[in-house]
């Protein structure tokens, strides 16, 4: 039981595949237009089920409850070694 | 209950923009294709002054501009006897959350507060966002930032997400999305729920904010040097960096030369699900530099206030891999660690510093953070992850989206020059779309000519021959 409360990302389907604008590149018309957003659960829930969020500013959002806790891992990924040897030899 | 088809909410595009702007286009419009530019900048924006001020108080402008003594020797050492320009840069990064773009937010987020609005909302997935964010915080105003983040596997873009995180720091909320154009569409969505200012990019406010860095630009080269700058360089997106930075030196007076850059994406879907991931830059790009170039009316307002080839006077093309190789240069030999969308134009200044003359001053307009997720090394190794091939070599070897190639030496930085007529005439074809030629006035010549820096009777000519 995820308690009310939590911080959390839910995700919601905004339109349908048949839904989507016209024209859109073949790989991007199969796809769902997807929203995800963090906000503070706002009734004890489990993942996978559809509740309601409160993001930072107080807007009230629905959806999927995704992640508990969501956070923020981008990194300055793995060294590229190229990058090493510029601006040695000039 | 309100229609909340895709179709729907796009046809009540007008009214959602005039309720969240307090602004109406209909006042300047004056045909499908033109209208009155400079009225709407005279009485939309603010004066150049007021922006000083306004900018001032929000922790913005004003900001360094360094010489880079130790590149501009390299680049001597690579250029034919007597040439080799200095390279001056502004640090743009000094503003705000890190980026010139608070300068357009700083003026948006006035304009909302005077209107009395509860907050504020754009669609960027850029530093813009973390600029009206920040902005937002500083008045005590609400913000919702939409941005295009993750692709279909639910992986998103290293540097997106840093902008996700950043705009989230300034207490936004952020409606982090999938790829697709329907960012507008939610936008406007949130608009109409909210009742909030739309932060658009394109808005007279915007630009107008942007002005004060030709200002600056210029007068800081006169202090220093007691002369002009010859060139100023430009990164190129949406054409609001450009146009807002080329009004300023007109207004102070300068008439260096206006020089776009923009990094080569060719070939690569800026809607497509599988290319997304395949970009190392997320904008100053082609995907973005060329459409709004030849058609700056495709954007969230009925009419765009950035229009870049009315200031434009050469267009460089770059490629990912010398992008990186000069971000590297500027971080190892002048002690600057910035970020790469700020050093595409840069890059584009290595190659006019070789050809013009010693005595003569070529500015980079901009820099930016850097940091997690933006940093040059994640996204190449980020390219790494999604099988793109890196590699040291001649950057003539660019593919976008298969292959980046990272010179070896400063003197493989060449860049390209893209023909401005073909642009012109890419320009005038979206504008016959929007109204047949056969019908334009001769105010709609006037304002075609102007658009695009040229006169109505190369206009004529060309139109003639399409």
């Amino acid at each position: 039981m995820i308690k009310s409360g939590t911080w959390v990302e839910i995700e919601r389907v905004l339109l349908k595949p048949e839904q989507r604008a016209a024209n859109l590149p073949e790989d991007t018309a199969k796809t769902p237009y997807l929203l995800r957003l963090s906000g503070f659960l706002q009734e004890d829930a489990e993942l996978g089920q559809e509740v309601r969020v409160r993001s930072l500013i107080g807007q009230e959002h629905r959806g999927t409850l995704r992640l508990v806790n969501p956070s923020y891992s981008h990194s300055f990924g793995s060294t590229v070694p190229e990058l090493l040897a510029i601006g040695r030899d000039l | 209950m309100r229609d909340l088809s895709y179709a729907a909410v796009m046809a009540r595009k007008n009214e959602i923009m005039k309720a969240s702007m307090g602004m109406d286009y209909n006042d300047f419009i004056q045909s499908p294709v033109a209208f009155d530019y400079e009225r709407m900048m005279r009485e939309t924006g603010y004066s150049l002054e007021d922006v000083v001020r306004i900018q001032s108080q929000a922790k913005v402008g004003n900001t360094p501009l360094y010489e880079l003594t130790n590149l501009t020797e390299a680049v001597r050492r690579t250029a034919e006897p007597g040439k080799g320009a200095r390279i001056l840069v502004k640090d743009e990064a000094a503003n705000a959350s890190g980026s010139f773009k608070a300068r357009r937010a700083a003026i948006s987020a006035y304009e909302a507060q005077k209107k009395g609005y509860k907050g504020l909302a754009a669609a960027t997935s850029g530093n813009y966002g973390a600029a009206v964010a920040s902005q937002a915080a500083m008045r005590g105003l609400k913000c919702i930032i939409l941005q295009e983040v993750f692709d279909s596997k639910g992986i998103g873009q290293p540097e997106i997400v840093e902008k996700s995180r950043a705009c989230e720091a300034y207490g936004a909320e952020v409606q982090r999305l999938s790829v697709g154009p329907e960012l507008f569409y939610q936008l406007l969505m949130t608009l109409e729920e909210t009742g909030f200012f739309n932060a658009s990019l394109y808005t007279p406010f915007g630009i107008k904010g942007v002005e004060t860095l030709g200002l600056e630009v210029a007068e800081q080269v006169r202090a220093r040097y007691h002369k002009d700058p010859d060139a100023v360089v430009i990164t190129h997106a949406g054409g609001g960096n450009l146009t807002g930075t080329a009004r300023g030196l007109l207004a102070a007076g300068c008439n260096a030369r206006v020089v776009a850059c923009s990094v080569d994406l060719a070939g690569l879907h800026m809607a497509s699900d599988t290319d997304f991931n395949k970009k190392s830059f997320t904008t100053g790009h082609t995907g973005f530099g060329v459409p709004f170039a030849t058609w700056p009316d495709r954007v969230d307002v009925p009419r765009n206030a950035a229009r870049s080839l009315r200031y434009m006077d050469e267009y460089q093309l770059v490629t990912q891999g010398e992008v990186f190789f000069v971000t590297e240069l500027l971080t190892k030999m002048e002690g600057l660690e910035r970020g790469p969308a700020g050093n595409t134009s840069l890059t584009a200044a290595v190659t006019l510093a070789r050809q013009m003359d010693r005595d003569q001053i070529v500015v980079v307009q901009e820099t930016e953070y850097t940091g997690a997720g933006k940093h040059h090394n994640r996204q190449l190794s980020f390219a790494r992850e999604n099988g793109i091939e890196v590699r040291i070599g001649d950057p003539s070897g660019n593919i976008p989206g298969k292959t980046i190639v990272i010179p070896e030496h400063l003197d493989q930085v060449r860049g390209k020059v893209q023909d401005m007529d073909h642009l012109r005439r890419s320009y005038l074809k979206n504008a016959a779309k929007a109204l047949p030629a056969a019908q334009w006035t001769d105010n709609d010549y006037a304002f075609l000519a102007a658009d695009i820096k040229s006169s109505v009777a190369w206009v004529k000519q060309n139109i003639a021959q399409i």
